[in-house]
């Protein structure tokens, strides 16, 4: 990383100087208006908060019980993309079978699909006459309109992200250090444990990230899937569209704080690295 | 005999057959994409023969005749260890523990094994590394801790992949001496296009020529008269210094 050899002063010196690198003008121009349609947005937002009150408006019971919904839920859907999504990760990585390219794009799926079709799909199979909600129903287990179906609702749009980025990493990592450790006499389960896993730790880290945030985010397939009940399956992104027809400004108040945790997590993300 | 190979991967990749005696090292010599790379991962593990077999100190590693006695041992259960032309330490781990690995893995305790790490380290006289990170060692460093940790793992038969390809020319006489006392008595297969590595190293050679053997026997006669055209110009007139 040559930015940290950089003294202070040079890099600051560095980034003053615009130079265009030999695009045409035009082309920056046009540049400068895609990154302003992303920025006065959010900027607006921020110009809108009533901070007199910003405090008492994001701790108001049904904030904190959305705030505090929306945490369990995504960090249980992280941990479950986490368990699922490594496994789906190395078998893309490593193994060849036939059809491979189609489960991949399948898995991929949530990325394109717009969240409320994912929740009708979802109801499909978990809903109370859904392929397996009928069966589980029986059972005494029902699970749509419940706090794990926002866990599955969330889980089934995070997935993909965190296999994407695993899968970039193991490629990346190659498998020539898992060839050697399995000639020293490591098992599978012993080179998967001591070998793969910590050399693609900082994939998994982004990817587990990025799943969280997007968890945090999911709007569609939560409302269609699990619904929108206080304290049960209302999460902060509910809330926020819940608020914005009886209390605006508590809807800007929240929106912000996702905002901050979005920021965070990009900084977290992508952070010290410089962008390849 | 402690190692006897027949081998055939298609297609024409390798169709080769020899045999090893106790303690006796092997060089196989050939030109690039001459088949050298994947007789080693066919003896490792790494790839799978069409057909024949691989017998180790009485024990059938591979027997594949296209029928249902078809046998396979896979690579972390045949004792054969790999060292390849880059050295390939794990960068998560320290130097102590990448050589504590092999030990660690055949279910030594964490303490023997460090034990053996460090017998190992002091062995190629690399003591003083233990507790760095692989990626502070210079290249000839980082080979030496290679063949402690491949070593450390007692192999049955140990398998060198141009080992000396990486090193600056100024390390490489070291690391040849140093292999020259560690690989006496032990079973060695070593991949390499360089004739004197093999008139350094081994008791016996074969040349290798598009998957297929030339000329092979001991080191010095095939070396030094050598009976074919092609391991003259491979060995480029060693004969007539």
């Amino acid at each position: 990383m040559p930015e940290t050899d950089r003294r202070p002063g040079s890099r600051r010196q560095a980034s003053r100087r615009v130079t265009l690198g030999g695009i045409p003008a035009w082309v920056a121009a046009v540049a400068v208006i895609g990154a302003l349609l992303i920025v006065v947005p959010i900027v607006s937002l921020a110009t809108r908060v009533d901070w007199a009150h910003f405090g008492s408006l994001i701790t108001s019971e049904s904030s904190l019980a959305a705030l505090a919904l929306s945490l369990r839920t995504s960090v249980a859907s992280t941990a479950l993309c986490v368990i699922l999504g490594v496994p789906l990760a190395l078998v893309l990585a490593r193994t060849s079978f036939p059809g491979k390219r189609i489960l991949r794009a399948l898995i991929l799926l949530p990325l394109v699909l717009p969240p409320v079709v994912g929740g009708i799909a979802l109801l499909a199979a978990f809903g109370r006459r859904g392929l397996l909600g009928a069966p589980l129903e029986v059972l005494g287990v029902t699970i749509a309109f419940s706090a794990v179906a926002v866990v599955l609702a969330q889980t089934f749009v995070a997935l993909p992200f965190l296999v994407l980025s695993l899968e970039a990493a193991l490629r990346a990592a190659g498998s020539r250090y898992e060839a050697v450790a399995s000639t020293l006499g490591a098992s599978p389960s012993t080179v998967f444990r001591r070998v793969t896993l910590p050399l693609v730790l900082p994939g998994l880290v982004t990817g587990a990230v990025l799943a969280f945030a997007r968890a945090l985010g999911e709007f569609g397939a939560t409302l269609t899937f699990a619904g929108s009940l206080e304290g049960v399956t209302r999460t902060l992104p509910l809330e926020i569209y819940l608020q914005r027809e009886t209390d605006p400004e508590a809807a800007v108040a929240l929106a912000l704080v996702l905002v901050v945790v979005a920021v965070i997590v990009m900084v977290v993300t992508y952070g010290r690295r410089e962008i390849r | 005999m402690s190692l006897d190979v027949r081998a055939v991967v298609e297609p024409g990749r390798l169709d080769v057959s020899f045999t090893l005696g106790e303690g006796e090292t092997l060089a196989v010599l050939g030109p690039n994409g001459a088949g050298k790379s994947t007789l080693l991962d066919v003896l490792s593990g790494l790839v799978r023969p069409d057909s024949g077999h691989v017998r180790l100190d009485g024990t059938t590693l591979v027997s594949m005749a296209g029928g249902e006695r078809d046998s396979w041992v896979a690579p972390h259960a045949r004792g054969i260890a790999l060292l390849a032309q880059e050295a390939l330490l794990f960068p998560h781990l320290s130097v102590r523990d990448n050589v504590a690995f092999g030990p660690r893995s055949a279910g030594v305790d964490r303490a023997e094994a460090r034990r053996i790490a460090e017998r190992w380290l002091r062995r190629v006289d690399a003591t003083g590394l233990a507790d760095q990170r692989p990626r502070r060692l210079s290249g000839g460093q980082a080979q030496r801790v290679a063949v402690a940790r491949a070593l450390a793992t007692e192999p049955r038969l140990l398998l060198l992949d141009e080992p000396f390809g990486a090193l600056d020319a100024g390390v490489a006489p070291a690391m040849r001496r140093l292999l020259a006392e560690v690989l006496a008595e032990r079973a060695v297969v070593i991949v390499t296009h360089d004739p004197l590595d093999a008139l350094a190293l081994a008791d016996r050679v074969i040349v290798l020529d598009e998957g297929r053997i030339v000329e092979e026997g001991p080191t010095r006669e095939v070396l030094l008269n050598p009976r074919t055209e092609f391991t003259r110009l491979l060995t480029f007139g060693l004969g007539t210094i």
